[in-house]
């Protein structure tokens, strides 16, 4: 039995922007499933009383001054924008 | 080539003594990375031009006798995930191939107030996804041992160009054994400082749980003066730690005599090559003889370690790298239609399969639904992981075990199944989730192929790791080998 199937594989890719061809959906499913199967390991483990670590060290939040820094020049922002017009940066179109 | 053999304190005098100029160096590098890189492939960006009028600026002050540190006028070639203002920054992938940063890296702040100079930009598994470098988007790097063989990953530019002699110095960042596995493979020395020792602002970032940016050099002591330069607070990065940073080189050469040393019966057994197991018994019998106790201990959950590395790198990955989308920088796919399909185009033209694969998975154990059953199970695990090392670093001062269980394999050897790649990992993994510092120091060969040593130690006692890893290093000549090239 799959762990991930073709259609979890192709939902997977559209929430992660990616555009797969029927081909690669194939081949990630494959490959995914193996990965997540191994993963099945982990529930041998009794982690009900086991606080997650999200963080090794023992750190807290660490706060500094509201106090607003200098912003980039439009020169400098737009240096590796793919393109722009105007000082602003153009894509394609995001409503029809 | 004999120039870039010399250690940083010897380079340092020669240069006040007016024995050598800083051009001399910078020389010796570029003619050797002429000589040698179309077969080694470590180099992706050079910074020739630059590096000689730097050098020339180093060269005046040496000569106005003006009081310099002992980076002044040294070369350094930096792992392409770090940011260099005015420096092209690929990350070894298509989605950057043009990218020009506006900004300088924390590190590389710091590394040019030393003095130090950047001849390049070193190749990498692309995103700094994988054990090998064949994940680079535009040329795998080759093992200056053996060409046929890879380097390690993902930081085997950095390795294969130290090894190879093209650089003295290099950077490269580790996040599960990006440092340290290639450092054994090429037979370099190679640390992963402790999670939140060095700043990670400006390096690109992978898995921000786990990413560290660290040195990688000839030998120990070089090492230790590269981290007393890159470690410390930042504001720019919160977890950066606020520590003070000791003088590393000070207490080098305190000896192992009374030192207590931990060897996880995990990291001498299975998928361990027997050579391998070897080479780490011969190593703590030379630690014996120094006077260094050892004690066979176990890190119980170390089997566990890979699955939760995957589950948790992946799943900040996926979040890490969705600001690659074709708008501000980097590649862009023409003719799409409309911003969706510009994103879902440009994205999978971008990047190569090792990083969709990560990041599918990581998406997938984020998602709805698998959450709890992925994500929050591994950093369950990942806490039983990190007490292991906790309740053996009670009674011991270090833990030494193989950096790799295995020489470098073949290019070619491991790229069809992820699996089989991953597995060079075992080792490393599990250190970078507890977040402690670890070191690769070169012990041994096997196939005319280097071997490493790792030496791990508690939070923030780098200087532990070093005084160890140093009284191995002068008692044994495997620093000192060269590959024929």
């Amino acid at each position: 039995m799959s762990r991930i199937s073709i259609e979890q594989v192709k939902h997977v890719a559209n929430l992660s922007r990616l555009a797969v061809t029927e081909q690669e959906a194939l081949q990630f499913q494959k490959q995914l499933d193996a990965i997540i199967t191994y993963a099945q390991q982990l529930n041998e483990l009794d982690t009900e009383n086991v606080e997650p670590t999200t963080h090794v060290l023992d750190m807290k939040n660490v706060w500094r001054e509201d106090v607003a820094g200098k912003g980039l020049p439009i020169k400098e922002v737009l240096k590796n924008a793919p393109d722009h017009e105007d000082g602003q940066i153009r894509v394609p179109a995001i409503i029809e | 080539m004999g120039i870039l053999h010399e250690s940083i304190q010897s380079l340092h005098k020669k240069l006040i003594k007016r024995e050598m100029t800083s051009t001399d160096i910078v020389k010796a590098t570029f003619d050797r990375i002429h000589e040698v890189d179309d077969r080694i492939q470590a180099f992706l960006t050079l910074n020739e031009e630059k590096a000689y009028q730097e050098a020339a600026k180093w060269d005046q002050k040496y000569a106005s006798k003006e009081n310099l540190g002992l980076l002044a006028g040294l070369p350094i070639g930096i792992k392409d995930n770090i940011i260099t203002k005015n420096l092209r920054t690929t990350c070894a992938s298509k989605i950057l191939y043009n990218f020009d940063p506006i900004y300088n890296a924390t590190v590389m702040e710091k590394l040019n107030t030393a003095g130090m100079i950047t001849v390049g930009k070193i190749n990498m598994d692309e995103f700094a996804m994988g054990s090998s470098n064949e994940n680079s988007a535009f040329k795998p790097v080759h093992n200056p041992w053996n060409l046929d063989y890879v380097p390690g990953g993902s930081s085997g530019g950095s390795a294969a160009a130290v090894a190879a002699g093209e650089v003295l110095y290099a950077l490269g960042s580790d996040t599960g054994g990006s440092i340290r596995q290639p450092a054994s493979y090429c037979g370099v020395v190679g640390l992963k400082p402790t999670y939140g020792r060095i700043s990670r602002f400006g390096l690109v970032a992978f898995a921000s749980s786990l990413d560290q940016i660290g040195p990688i050099t000839k030998t120990v002591e070089d090492n230790a003066y590269l981290l007393e330069v890159l470690a410390g607070v930042d504001p720019m990065d919160c977890t950066s730690a606020n520590l003070p940073v000791p003088k590393y080189f000070e207490s080098l050469n305190k000896g192992v005599k009374g030192l207590r040393i931990a060897v996880p019966k995990e990291y001498l057994g299975e998928g361990v090559l027997p050579e391998v197991r070897e080479s780490i018994l011969e190593a703590l019998k030379i630690y014996e003889k120094m006077g260094a106790i050892w004690e066979e201990v176990s890190l119980p959950h170390s089997k566990y370690a890979l699955s939760t590395y995957y589950l948790l790198s992946s799943s900040e990955a996926s979040a890490n790298l969705s600001r690659f989308d074709g708008v501000r920088y980097g590649y862009r796919s023409k003719d799409s239609d409309n911003l969706m399909e510009m994103y879902k185009n440009t994205r999978a033209e971008g990047f190569g399969d090792e990083v969709k694969r990560r990041i599918m998975l990581g998406t997938f154990a984020l998602s709805s639904g698998y959450y709890d059953a992925y994500y929050k199970k591994a950093q369950k695990v990942r806490t039983l992981i990190k007490q292991d090392f906790e309740k053996v670093f009670e009674q011991f001062d270090v833990i030494i075990g193989p950096t790799a269980p295995t020489p470098a394999f073949q290019i070619g050897e491991n790229t069809s199944d992820p699996m089989t790649m991953y597995a060079n990992d075992i080792l490393t993994i599990p250190v970078s989730l507890a977040g402690v510092p670890a070191i690769s120091i070169p012990c041994g060969f096997m196939n005319h192929l280097p071997l490493g040593l790792q030496i791990i130690g508690k939070h923030f006692d780098e200087a532990m790791v070093y005084r160890v890893a140093y009284a191995f290093e002068q008692a044994t000549d495997y620093h000192k080998a060269q590959p024929k090239l």
